[in-house]
């Protein structure tokens, strides 16, 4: 896990500050833990702070008034979890709940205004980052629209894959479901197609690709 | 005796003992109103009770690895 200070020194949102710029920002964050499954925070609660995930893997997601979910990112360590709210002003438009065990990294709103106000490189970064999360909602509208099951699912494995040994996000059928935008049964069938076409196999607790280029090949398909 | 069990959300569950039904290796229980599973059972991680589970409180999580 990254301390605070590696966080502040390797963060995009303060890229290029100078090392005594960096130094005070340290002491604006808070540490806080979360449990497996733990809720980070609700679509429609207030944001008060800006949260950075310092370990372990976060899902960010949206549910229908009838109980549905859709996925609409896996966080990873490193990346922020609300930045739209914080500077939009407004509730938080998503929901987030801990995958794993996770910690995360707090700087007050108030705080990153002032930092933004202060050094508008943080300012120009941060519109890296919001343009950088628009361009991956855009291409989740293009793969829910244009893609076939097997492509989104094909994207979700290849995205969502770590090498042997270490660490990463584990995915139920119905996590995977919730991201491609369609039913658990679909997935299974899916997954069923691809197993029997040796792209992927399965080892117990694990989803193992076998051969990745196929697995590409399919995720670049439309219908 | 496995390392690895299906996970389970004892909050969510309500004992509807669907799971006990579809697990072809009779490892799971109902006990106390709540899901169990049964250390010595050998799991292959098939997923059905997780298919079958109507309030998601069972799962089989997938760790996704390149060969």
């Amino acid at each position: 896990m990254k301390t605070k200070t590696e966080l502040v020194n390797t963060s995009v949102f303060f890229a290029g500050l100078k090392p005594e710029e960096l130094e005070p920002i340290i002491k604006l964050i808070i540490e806080k833990k979360y449990e497996r499954d733990e809720m980070l925070f609700f679509e429609g609660d207030a944001t008060e702070s800006l949260i950075f995930l310092a370990s372990g893997v976060v899902k960010i997601f949206k549910t229908s008034p009838d109980g549905k979910e859709q996925i609409l990112s896996i966080a990873h360590p490193e990346e922020t979890l609300n930045e739209l709210p914080l500077f939009n002003g407004g509730l938080n438009a998503t929901s987030a709940q801990a995958m794993m065990r996770v910690v995360v990294y707090m700087i007050n709103k108030r705080d990153i205004e002032m930092l933004m106000r202060k050094y508008p490189l943080v300012a120009s970064n941060v519109i890296h980052i919001l343009a950088k999360r628009t361009r991956r909602l855009v291409t989740l509208v293009e793969e829910l629209s244009f893609k076939r099951v097997n492509g989104r699912l094909a994207g979700i494995l290849l995205e969502n894959a770590v090498r042997e040994g270490q660490s990463g996000a584990r995915l139920t059928q119905r996590d995977m479901a919730a991201m491609a935008g369609t039913a658990r049964e679909v997935i299974s069938r899916s997954l069923k197609a691809m197993e029997d076409d040796g792209v992927i196999g399965f080892d117990k607790h694990k989803l193992i690709i076998k051969d990745r280029e196929a697995l590409k090949i399919i995720s670049q398909t439309y219908s | 005796m496995f390392t690895m069990k299906p996970e389970i959300d004892k909050d969510k569950c309500d004992g509807c003992g669907l799971c006990v039904g579809v697990c072809h290796e009779n490892g799971i229980m109902i006990a106390n109103k709540t899901v169990v599973v049964i250390d010595e059972v050998e799991c292959d991680w098939c997923g059905l009770c997780e298919a079958v589970c109507p309030n998601d409180a069972i799962r089989c999580p997938l760790l996704i690895v390149f060969a």
